[in-house]
């Protein structure tokens, strides 16, 4: 019986049709992993690359993956972007070893192959040998030996590239609504402010899932209700495109809502504390829209979070079955003066590895992923909210957890 | 007092000593879960960052914890006793000789580097962070205090959260 036969292919199979039960399997299971690798992140998926901001001038490059392929990101002479694989034609040699660089041309350390911005093969040493001896064989042409390309995307400042030829353009994969989230937070050019990544011992669709847990953040993050950042009594929404896979919520400040009912579930997170400096919370209504929290999620591997003035994409990089980084890239804009700098960066400590509201989710993972040490036949269930991944106007709920495995069940065919 | 740069006068080694012993204090007081006196080691104006060496050079601000006041240290301390949920660990640092770049108008600015192991509660226990301080304290009064402690962690990378400073 051959493998394709066997269904092994397939992926694993889900306990029913319903969004709300998630087989433990998926976190755990190794050939789930290869099974994404494949029909995800080299499927008809949009991956995060990098920001327009990194790869200004003509001959820079970024080194990046997408899922654990490398991939190479370059500004061409001409200006285009353009992405390929960080892989020699020759005989697979990393051809970028560093995380960005500048050059006119790519060249592979291990024999000198030659490629130019857009991965294509320019140079072969000795490729007519030397004083008539050696040298490749006739039919040897190099067009035949281009690095493989990706299809790359932009969209306000971010650079998305895809392995896939059939997956629909960008704006059209991300639907209108997440097209507008990401606009109304990156509405001017954006400009690196710092960085920080954190080694997660998990599988890297538990944090996927976690971004767009509405459910969780105001019980595991004691200091968002403490601080009414983001209570879920406060008027917000979730909104989820069509695939269920992409989406955002949104909180909006409006400290008069109190919710009777919320305070009576007595939550443990609800304490008294008081911080001697507020200015890490302290914001400004920078959008004009009393919009405090915007949390945006691209399938598979991107975050872009608005939080007061606290502005980052985080790009989450699977690294194993049960291991996967997060890289936190903290923005701000040209037109940012001082003051408003340093609002951002004060702010900056409620996200990031040592982030005030962002840290549990760097534990919360690893915890999951112990306690479904070979004690993983059962399933998570994800009823909050129903049974559905379409747009609410309400955030207890688990809603966009649903869509994240509605478009995933489609990809892997579960 | 401003001794010169690389003399080996009394001054300078017994300001040496003194800044060794600061940060011994200061390691000491985060390794024994002492941190309500952790703010105490800076001045109220103070300032305090946590950082990587190459986000650092490439002049880059943010930083995984940026304390612009003391108010904010205790805050950081208060959110970790009473807030933030994480599993209980302790950290044990090695500090080096400090190094005195120079010291002007009573402040010396100094360098040192670290190691901190982290040990889990189940004893697992990992170097979770290397790098080194890179400090402006005043000498002028006793006990010497930190008018701003920059930690310029060598990599980037932190397993999976940072909660106690370092």
């Amino acid at each position: 019986m051959s493998l394709q036969d066997s269904g092994v292919d397939r992926g694993l199979s889900f306990p029913s049709n319903a969004l709300s039960e998630v087989p433990f399997r998926v976190y755990t299971d190794p050939e789930q992993y290869r099974i994404e690798q494949e029909r995800i992140f080299k499927g008809p998926t949009w991956s995060y690359l990098c920001l327009v901001a990194e790869i200004p001038e003509p001959g820079d490059w970024v080194a990046t993956t997408v899922g654990e392929v490398a991939v190479i990101v370059a500004r061409g002479p001409d200006g285009a972007i353009n992405a390929f694989v960080n892989r020699c034609a020759h005989r697979g040699n990393l051809l970028c070893l560093t995380e960005k660089g500048h050059n006119k041309e790519i060249t592979c350390i291990y024999h000198g192959w030659t490629y130019d911005l857009a991965g294509k093969l320019t140079g072969v040493a000795f490729e007519r040998g030397i004083k008539r001896q050696g040298g490749m064989p006739p039919e040897f042409r190099k067009d035949d030996h281009h690095l493989q390309r990706l299809r790359v995307a932009e969209l306000s400042g971010l650079v998305f590239g895809t392995f896939s030829d059939e997956v629909e353009d960008l704006e059209t994969y991300l639907g209108p609504l997440v097209v507008g989230g990401v606009r109304r937070v990156l509405n001017r050019p954006a400009k690196i402010i710092g960085r920080s990544t954190q080694i997660l011992p998990n599988n890297w669709k538990l944090y996927a899932e976690n971004v767009k847990d509405t459910y969780h953040a105001s019980i595991l993050h004691a200091f968002l209700t403490t601080f009414r950042i983001n209570r879920l009594s406060q008027p917000g929404s979730i909104n989820i495109d069509d695939s269920g896979g992409n989406h955002f919520s949104q909180a909006k400040m409006d400290y008069a809502a109190e919710d009777a009912e919320y305070k009576a579930a007595q939550l443990r997170s609800d304490t008294d504390l008081k911080l001697a400096d507020n200015s890490i919370i302290d914001p400004i209504d920078e959008y004009g829209d009393q919009v405090s929290v915007q949390i945006l999620t691209v399938f598979p591997n991107m975050v872009l979070q608005q939080i007061r003035n606290t502005i980052a994409v985080r790009v989450l990089r699977p690294r194993g079955v049960d291991r996967s980084e997060l890289e936190w890239v903290h923005l701000g804009f040209a037109d940012d003066d001082e003051a408003m700098t340093e609002r951002r960066l004060r702010h900056g400590n409620l996200v990031g590895p040592a982030g005030y509201i962002a840290l549990e989710d760097g534990c919360v993972g690893g915890f999951v992923q112990r306690a479904l040490q070979y004690n993983d036949d059962d399933s998570g269930i994800v009823m909050m909210g129903g049974h559905d991944a379409e747009s609410q106007t309400f955030r207890a709920s688990e809603a966009a957890i649903r869509g994240f495995w509605k478009k995933y069940r489609a990809l892997t065919g579960a | 007092m401003t001794p010169e740069k690389g003399g080996r006068g009394m001054d300078e080694a017994a300001l040496l000593l003194a800044i060794g012993d600061l940060n011994a204090a200061y390691a000491d007081c985060i390794d024994d879960d002492r941190l309500e006196e952790w703010p105490d080691f800076f001045v109220e104006n103070c300032r305090y960052l946590i950082t990587d060496r190459a986000s650092h050079e490439a002049g880059l601000r943010h930083g995984i914890i940026y304390a612009a006041s003391k108010g904010m240290l205790t805050d950081r301390v208060m959110a970790m006793r009473g807030a933030n949920i994480f599993e209980p660990h302790r950290y044990r640092h090695l500090v080096g000789p400090a190094r005195i770049d120079r010291v002007m108008d009573g402040v010396a600015e100094a360098r040192t580097n670290f190691f901190a192991v982290r040990i889990m509660h189940n004893g697992d226990s990992q170097l979770f962070a290397t790098g080194r301080y890179l400090d402006r304290i005043d000498v002028a009064q006793t006990p010497f205090r930190f008018i701003e402690r920059l930690v310029i962690l060598d990599s980037q990378k932190i397993d999976t959260l940072l909660v106690l400073p370092l």
